[in-house]
Order: structure tokens, then C-alpha cells, then sequence
């Protein structure tokens, strides 16, 4: 267990920067999901901690301690991969042992053997113990991979997209005993993922990155519904959320004037005319008779207790979270309407939110 | 898919097939010539057509082992009686065993057989040793100038080694390295290792760095690392490597004929110099080229599995 820190964190490949000037502070026991799409510097940071890539600037500190010279070995760290994370050749028990025979830690035989069946036991790959690991399937693989970090009681887990390569069953079961084992565990976790659901339902917090910034960090309730910007907005929330641009006039929002029109209810800023990117999301946009602004229905997806539907309103296309009871067809005229409290009002030049910006 | 054959494509197996069987017995026909001629009387060995069906016999190899001069008269009755079997056989063929007291004068065969396996093995050790290092220095490090380095490596191997042979000859002179085990060592190695770092290089380059990592942060250093994950995942490329800088090390000829003449002569510039006593006896050159195929034969057939893999590497991946 242990809190970990990144200051200033700049890493160059030759010409290519894979994180510019990243501060990052990861509490004592706390579940960290690092958020960004492929190439947004996510598995550096990783690495970067782990101790197999070295920072072109900036500190890491574990438990206070600056580790910039250490070696991967003596960081304590523990890595589960997407793939390739298993020892070939070698026993599922072999594998788990692997790490505990590492002359640096010394572990008694006896504790070796408590600490394999413990973590056996807690992911339930008993039964596999003695097989050899290419007879395994991808979850397995994933579980064993998983074990060999619990084994070592290490100071902090490091998991770079670990679910990514399962299937979608799977993943959602060893998610929900992923966090169960973090919390049993107590222990320090950082995730990587690209996807927003891993984040939003493991996090306690949640560090948006953008091609190698830190743009947000913050619980998974704050990232959703208060970003700092439509980047990290849109990162999170299925279907995504609702952007328009428009303007202010007279405290209402103006996307199409005269036909796409809504109300604020005093959220305005006293910018008259400002340019200004309108975020809301699909489950806070209503239908209903009566509503201000007249829609047609361009697509119906059933979810089963909801419905998702596009909806084209000026020629302007978004979507809309709608009890799965509500009676709608495709190309019919609806009305709509928001939740003016719940819409995020972003600078239309720089996409800042302006509860952020101020 | 069905598996039923049409006869066409039954056909054309069969005529693969059987242009399989022809090529390999054109390349096993000089191995079965080596290895009849070796077994063949000394008056057979020449004959033509060859001979094909003949009474085996062991004579050639002894001829082969031991020192043996022609004899001037017919031996004594009771001195050929008192000879041992092996040695009656030589009589037969019209020469004498040399003997130094009791004891029989081994030719020397032997010594340079026993030198050849010495260089060959010391290089090929040495150079699929210190090949496996550097390739994987170059697949797992940022070496400024890599590529430059890697063909740098690879161009040792772009002029025929002949063309160096009268420099070499004059340096090794110069340093005193003629006829050593040393100098013919440090010649192969040097020759084959061009072509192991490349090898091994591939075979590297294929083994995901992942493993390794995972071990760095399980708490095992780069050299452990490289020991208990890297090396039995290249077992293969090593195999394959070993068989090959093994091969060409055995057979090298030129260099050794020209650094060495005795003490650390191998047995390829040692064969065709074995004449015997007058006319140059084929059946025991056969019969040293036989045995001299023998190492090379086992070594290749002990590996043979993951020389398969070896082979078709690139072609299939695990």
C-alpha cells in the first residue's frame, strides 16, 4: 500500500512526446483508472512508475520517496498486462511462484505455499494450479496473471488494460471482482483503460488524459458531471453526451435562433452573444408534448427499460435517453426538451467549462 | 472444407512426392558413395562401373588408424600367424603395421579428429554465445546507429573469406598463432558470428519483451531476466544457430590447411593427405571422411526438432 506521486512528468520518444509536464497524485489504497484513447500516453505513465522507462524530466515518489534511480525491482510495484503477462513453459503455481523466488524478497517455503493457495483461492484458480499455462483460457490467463501480483503483496498494482482482451461477459464479472479484491485488499491501484465503463464503474477516481496531458482528475461523479472540458465530457457517458454550439441571448441558449431555442434558468453568464458549446446529456434531454423545441425521430434503439433516440431538431442531430414505455417511431414529430440545470456551458472557442474557467 | 481428393489433386501429391524421393537420393548418392567406399576392399574402390554388392570390410579403418609401411618381401609364416586379426589384414594388403617396440604407431587421424571437435566446438560455443548477447542487446536496447552497427556486422560476410587468407596467414605468422587451437578458434568464431548475431537476432526480436519485463518488476535483475525467461524461449533459435556455425566451423578447409600443419590440424586438410604408402588409398580416405561425417550427422540429429522450427522460422509463428 502506498500513495504515489508524478511531478512534472515530461517523457520524450526521439522526436514524439508521450507526456508533457503530468502531475499525478494517487492516494493510499485508493482505485486510480487512468482514461485515454490509445496513444494518450496511458501505458507510459504506467511503465514510467513501474520503472521500465525513465522520465526525460520530472520526479516519482512512492510513499514520499523519490524512486527516479531505482530499478523496476526495488519499486515494489506489481504489473498485470493485457497479454503476455504469463511465464510460458512454466505452471500456472510455477507462474505464481515466479515473483516470490526472486532472490530479493526471500520467502520461506512454507509462507511460498500459504501465499499461492491464498491467492488461489481468492480468484478461484485452484483447480488450475498444475496446468500449464498455454492451456488456459483468456479469463484464466487474466485471473493467474492477476494472482501473481496478489502474491507479492506489493506496495501498488499496476494494471494496463488488463479486461481488454476478454469477452464482453467476462470482462463485466472480473471487473466487479476486481474492485472486490481492491477493497478486501486494501491496496493501491492504478488502471489503465480506454474504456469509460471500466472507469466509471471501478474508480474512486478517475484521471482523464488527452495525447499526454492530465486534463482531469476527479471522482468518477465529478468527471461525469462536471468536466473541465468537452474532451473529457465526451470521454465518459454511453451514449455520448450532447454538444451544441450556439450562442447566449437573453439568458437562453440559442443553437438555431427561432427554431432551437432553450432556457437556462439563470445559468447564463452575463455574456451576451458569447460563443458558447452547449453540453448535455442524453438522459437529461425529455420528450414530451408541449416541450419547446420540435424534433424529428431518426433512429430508435431499444434497450430494454430505455430507449435511445436520435433526434434531428434544425438539422442538428442528438440523442435522447427516453423511458423504453414512451411510444415513439422513426421519422415521427416529437417535442423536446432539457434540464436546464443539468446542461455544462463550455467557451466556444477554447471548450473550457465555464464552472472551471470561472 | 471436404477432405475427399480429387484424382487430380491426388496426382499431382503423388508427383511431389516423388520429386522429393529423386532430389534426396541425388543429394544421399555421394554419402552412400563415401560410405561404400569405406567398407569396400582396396582393390574394388576404383572399379568402374562401381561396385554395389560386395563383401563389407573393416580393413579401410584400420588402415585409417594406424602408420603402415610397404613390405619388401612376403611376411614369415609364423610372424603372420602370431599377428592379431586386424593386423593380418594389413599383411593381406601387401604392408606392415610400423611398431616403435610393442607398441602399434597410430597415424594421425586421431589427433586431428580430436582437434577438429576442439575448434569446432570451442567456436561454436563462443560464437552462439557471445551472437545470442549481442542480438539481444540490439533487439531489447536503443543502440545509436543500430542499423549501421548490423550491417557493419553482416559486411564481414560480403567477401569471399579467401580473398583475406594471405593477410591472415601473414598475421598469424607475425603473432605466432600458426598451427593453434586458438588461432583457428578465434577464426571460425569470428567468421560464424556475423551470422549468429543476425540469426538470433530474428529469433529474439520474435520473443515478446513483456515476459521479461513482468519479471524486472517481479523483482529479478536484467541478467536474471535474461537467463530464466529469454533464454528457454530461444532454445529454438540457438538449436538452429549452433547446428549451423557448428557445420561450417567442421568443414572449414582453406584456413586450415593454410594456418595449420600438425599440432592443431583438423581433419578436412588432414584426409586428403592421407595416401597411405604408394598409390593413394581411397577406401581409407572414404573411410575418414565417414567417420569425420559422423559428429555433424548426430549433432544435427539430436537437435532435429527444434531445427525444424529453426528452418521454417518467420514461416510460422508459435
Amino acid at each position: 500500500m502506498a500513495h504515489i506521486e508524478l511531478r512534472g512528468i515530461t517523457k520524450k520518444f526521439g522526436a514524439t512526446t508521450a507526456l508533457r509536464k503530468l502531475d499525478l497524485q494517487i492516494g493510499d489504497g485508493e482505485f486510480f483508472v487512468l482514461l485515454g484513447q490509445t496513444g494518450a500516453g496511458k501505458t507510459t505513465t504506467l511503465r514510467l512508475i513501474a520503472g521500465l522507462e525513465k522520465p526525460t524530466e520530472g520526479q516519482i515518489f512512492i510513499d514520499g520517496v523519490d524512486v527516479g534511480t531505482w530499478g523496476p525491482a526495488e519499486r515494489d510495484v506489481a504489473l498485470v498486462l493485457q497479454q503476455y503477462s504469463l511465464y510460458p513453459r512454466y505452471t500456472v503455481r510455477e507462474n505464481l511462484e515466479f515473483p516470490l523466488k526472486a532472490k530479493i524478497r526471500r520467502v520461506e517455503p512454507d509462507e511460498m505455499r500459504d501465499r499461492v493457495a491464498r491467492a488461489a483461492k481468492i480468484l478461484r484458480i485452484e483447480h488450475l494450479l498444475d496446468r500449464k499455462t498455454e492451456r488456459l483460457s483468456g479469463g484464466e490467463m487474466q485471473r493467474v496473471s492477476i494472482g501473481r501480483a496478489i502474491v507479492r503483496k506489493p506496495r501498488v498494482f499496476l494494471m494496463d488494460e488488463p479486461l481488454s482482451a476478454l469477452d464482453a461477459k467476462l470482462r463485466e464479472a472480473l471487473r466487479t471482482e476486481l474492485k472486490n479484491l481492491q477493497m478486501t485488499l486494501g491496496a493501491t491501484f492504478l488502471f489503465v483503460t480506454h474504456d469509460q465503463i471500466e472507469a466509471m464503474s471501478m474508480a474512486d477516481k478517475i484521471g482523464v488524459l488527452d495525447r499526454g496531458r492530465l486534463v482531469q482528475t476527479g471522482t468518477p461523479n465529478e468527471i461525469y458531471n462536471n468536466p473541465r472540458n468537452t474532451f473529457v465530457a465526451r470521454s465518459v457517458g454511453s451514449p455520448p453526451i450532447n454538444l451544441f454550439e450556439g450562442r447566449l441571448q437573453g439568458g437562453r441558449a440559442v443553437i438555431k435562433p427561432g427554431t432551437f431555442e432553450l432556457p437556462l434558468n439563470g445559468q447564463a453568464v452575463p455574456d451576451e452573444g458569447r460563443p458558447i458549446i452547449f453540453g448535455v446529456r442524453p438522459e437529461d434531454v425529455s420528450v414530451e408534448p408541449g416541450a419547446a423545441v420540435e424534433a424529428t425521430v431518426h433512429d430508435v434503439e431499444n434497450h430494454g427499460v430505455e430507449k435511445i433516440l436520435t433526434l434531428n431538431a434544425a438539422q442538428t442531430i442528438f440523442r435522447a435517453t427516453v423511458p423504453a414505455t414512451l411510444k415513439v417511431e422513426v421519422d415521427e414529430t416529437v417535442r423536446c426538451a432539457w434540464n436546464p440545470q443539468k446542461v455544462i456551458l463550455f467557451d466556444g472557442s477554447s471548450g473550457l467549462s465555464l464552472r472551471h474557467a470561472g | 472444407m471436404a477432405a475427399v481428393q480429387t484424382s487430380r489433386q491426388r496426382l499431382a501429391n503423388r508427383l511431389a512426392i516423388a520429386a522429393v524421393i529423386v532430389v534426396t537420393l541425388i543429394f544421399l548418392a555421394p554419402i552412400y558413395w563415401i560410405g561404400s567406399t569405406a567398407f569396400k576392399p582396396r582393390a574394388l574402390a576404383t572399379t568402374v562401373p562401381p561396385t554395389v554388392l560386395f563383401q563389407p570390410e573393416i580393413t579401410p579403418f584400420i588402415k585409417l588408424f594406424t602408420k603402415r609401411v610397404q613390405l619388401t618381401r612376403p611376411v614369415e609364416e609364423e610372424v603372420y600367424e602370431a599377428a592379431p586379426w586386424w593386423e593380418r589384414r594389413i599383411y593381406d594388403g601387401g604392408e606392415r603395421v610400423l611398431r616403435v617396440g610393442d607398441s602399434v604407431q597410430l597415424s594421425g587421424y586421431p589427433d586431428r579428429f580430436k582437434n577438429s571437435l576442439i575448434v569446432a566446438v570451442t567456436s561454436t560455443l563462443l560464437a552462439v554465445s557471445m551472437g545470442t548477447l549481442t542480438a539481444y542487446g540490439f533487439s531489447r536496447f536503443r543502440v545509436p546507429g543500430e542499423q549501421d552497427w548490423l550491417f557493419f556486422i553482416l559486411s564481414t560476410r560480403m567477401l569471399p573469406p579467401v580473398v583475406v587468407a594471405i593477410p591472415m596467414f601473414l598475421m598469424y605468422r607475425a603473432v605466432g598463432m600458426t598451427d593453434t587451437h586458438i588461432g583457428l578458434i578465434i577464426l571460425y568464431t569470428a567468421f560464424n558470428l556475423s551470422f549468429s548475431v543476425w540469426l538470433m537476432k530474428g529469433f529474439i526480436d520474435e520473443i515478446p519483451k513483456e515476459y521479461e519485463e513482468a519479471a524486472l518488476v517481479d523483482g529479478y535483475t536484467r541478467m536474471q531476466a535474461f537467463f530464466k525467461i529469454v533464454l528457454p524461449e530461444a532454445t529454438t533459435g540457438i538449436a538452429a544457430t549452433a547446428v549451423f556455425c557448428f557445420i561450417t566451423a567442421w568443414n572449414e578447409y582453406a584456413f586450415a590447411l593454410m594456418l595449420t600443419n600438425r599440432d592443431a590440424q583438423t581433419a578436412p586438410p588432414f584426409i586428403p593427405a592421407q595416401v597411405g604408402s604408394g598409390l593413394t588409398d581411397w577406401t581409407a580416405i572414404a573411410a575418414g571422411t565417414f567417420l569425420f561425417l559422423l559428429p555433424v550427422a548426430i549433432f544435427t540429429f539430436l537437435l532435429r526438432n527444434h531445427l525444424l522450427r529453426g528452418m521454417s522460422f518467420g514461416a510460422i509463428r508459435k
